[in-house]
């Protein structure tokens, strides 16, 4: 089962086929492995640095300035992006868009491997994504393209990711940061 | 909440809260369970006379436990009003039976798919015709592909504390979709048990609507101007795609659900004298009837074990399996005349020839100990006429 897709990750549903369900509290997720959060942020990092056209998702919660939090996540993203040399494109909703998507200016939750078809990226990071629809989107990109899911999360996890990290608020992406600048130093990037 | 109670999280509220003993009806466990709730609005086409759930619910709101009560014109019309109520983040509470939760289960399906957390009672009742007031289980068949988590309480005490529980459940954002609370109309909801519960200056702490994996219609704040619901399907591959991945979404959710089974029910089974050549597996009213007879069973020293399922969805397959694996045969007695939690057991272990089918009983039957002692008399060969005179 793990091993079917163009990914070579399963297209079907981790969590009912294969029983790999959110980390726990403190911890992150790598592929089906349960792991300390550091090494997920170091993964993260390694293969956003490596990987041909290395995206970041923000989506609604961090794109509009709806709290004190989000304003200060919404810093925090663009400076991920200069030290992760990564592009952004938005999910600004979760509106299907008919007839044809931008795939150059946004990513949809309702046909995502668009955006990553199109674009060509290899690496990705959803952030801000209300937890339903980076499921949905996350498990289409892993059926459907062979990108690298990472998934920065305010609240549980998702185990649809390849990579996933937990109760992410301000303080901890401040923490990812500088984490990616020391791996970005380690691989001369 | 306009009674000033005090807020506790839910592992605290059944967990570790002192208790009194009463003597009530599970109707009335259920919608104490609700009373202690912090329940924001209740949804009902009340569905008299197979439970006086809602009625007693409609006191309850009267007395200030809750905030809104709604009566629907009719059934589908409440499971409708329930979704459109749970798009503003508010914690709901609706329950019907037999006839009335067919006649919404158009909405209901729609839940899981909606991102729907609201707590469902279903107290049995039969469902086919002739028309019957009597319970019958059948209907909680209908439900199990829905996608939702599906709790079934054996008694009063489960009742109560099921119900409670399911709030806590629904609300998990890796959840986040609905918690039907059974129990067997008549048999538990009409009758008297022993229901030991906490005070009721006590309340489950109050939703957030703003810890989900959806965002709530709050129309005041940015993000909620996005469209939160499933899209419609057309005729072409992008639909198919989002549709497919949906239901696995809704599914794993439902997976998901398995660990706070184990926080707030202590686990989907329950499980006694395991190792035994004969097992009865049993939920619901069934469980108390098959308890029973693991319980003649031992005062007439013959071994028999006895699993009781607290959980139907998620179904607890492994559980299931490893608890059945030295058994040589399985009773499985049921409420209805399908038997779906046969089915259930014969797809989960590897050996389903070992399965007895029943006995079942339906139409609003009782279910006596006799039949099943009869069937573990004759799984173990034994003469049960001589045994039972």
């Amino acid at each position: 089962m793990a091993n079917l897709g163009p990914a070579h990750y399963s297209p079907y549903p981790v969590a009912f086929y294969d029983d790999l369900l959110t980390p726990p509290e403190g911890k992150a997720l790598l592929l089906t492995e349960i792991v300390d959060e550091e090494v997920a942020m170091r993964e993260i990092a390694r293969v956003m640095l490596t990987s041909e056209n290395a995206t970041i998702f923000p989506g609604p919660q961090v794109l509009y300035a709806w709290n004190d939090e989000a304003k200060k996540k919404a810093t925090l993203i663009k400076e991920m992006a200069e030290v992760l040399n990564a592009k952004m494109i938005p999910m600004y909703d979760y509106r299907p868009k008919y007839p044809k998507i931008d795939a150059e200016v946004e990513i949809n939750p309702n046909h995502p491997n668009l955006t990553i078809w199109h674009n060509n990226i290899k690496a990705c990071i959803f952030v801000g994504v209300h937890c339903h629809y980076a499921n949905v989107a996350l498990k289409m990109i892993r059926s459907e393209t062979d990108c690298y899911t990472a998934a920065i999360c305010g609240l549980s996890g998702h185990e649809d990711a390849m990579a996933t990290i937990r109760d992410q608020h301000a303080s901890e992406m401040a923490r990812f940061i500088e984490i990616a600048k020391e791996v970005k130093k380690e691989l001369g990037k | 909440m306009s009674l000033n109670k005090k807020l506790v999280d839910m592992d605290y509220l059944l967990n570790e809260a002192p208790r009194e003993k009463h003597f009530i009806t599970g109707a009335q466990a259920m919608s104490e369970a609700v009373k202690r709730a912090s329940v924001d609005m209740a949804i009902a086409y009340p569905i008299t006379p197979q439970s006086e759930v809602m009625h007693l619910v409609g006191d309850i709101y009267a007395q200030g436990h809750i905030k809104e009560y709604y009566r629907a014109e009719e059934e589908l019309g409440t499971m409708s009003a329930i979704a459109g109520a749970a798009r503003g983040g508010v914690r709901l509470f609706t329950a019907t039976s037999g006839p009335g939760l067919l006649r919404g289960l158009e909405a209901i399906v729609s839940w899981p798919g909606h991102r729907v957390p609201c707590v469902l009672g279903v107290l049995t009742r039969v469902i086919n015709a002739p028309l019957s007031i009597q319970p019958d289980n059948i209907e909680m068949a209908y439900l199990m592909h829905s996608g939702m988590v599906m709790l079934h309480a054996e008694n009063q005490q489960d009742t109560f504390d099921f119900t409670l529980a399911a709030f806590a459940i629904t609300e998990k954002v890796d959840v986040y979709i609905p918690v039907s609370v059974s129990t067997e109309g008549f048999f538990v909801t009409h009758a008297k048990g022993y229901v030991e519960m906490m005070s009721e200056e006590l309340a489950f702490t109050e939703p957030d609507p703003y810890h989900a994996p959806v965002p709530a219609m709050d129309n005041e704040v940015p993000p909620a101007r996005i469209q939160r619901d499933a899209p419609v399907q057309k005729s072409n591959f992008m639909s198919y795609l989002i549709h497919s991945v949906w239901q696995q979404e809704i599914w794993d959710s439902n997976r998901r659900a398995m660990k706070y089974v184990y926080q707030y029910i202590d686990g989907p089974l329950e499980v006694q004298n395991p190792g035994s050549d004969v097992m009865i597996v049993a939920s619901g009213c069934a469980a108390a009837q098959a308890r029973e007879a693991h319980r003649y069973a031992q005062e007439e020293g013959i071994s028999v074990g006895f699993v009781k399922v607290k959980c139907i969805r998620p179904w607890p397959k492994d559980e299931i399996r490893e608890a059945l694996a030295t058994a040589k045969t399985v009773i499985v007695p049921e409420h209805n005349i399908i038997g779906w939690l046969c089915k259930e057991v014969k797809a989960a272990i590897p050996n389903s020839g070992i399965v007895v089918e029943g006995p079942r009983v339906y139409g609003g039957m009782t279910l006596p100990v006799e039949l099943i002692m009869t069937e573990i008399y004759d799984a173990l060969g034994m003469d049960s006429l001589v045994l039972q005179a």
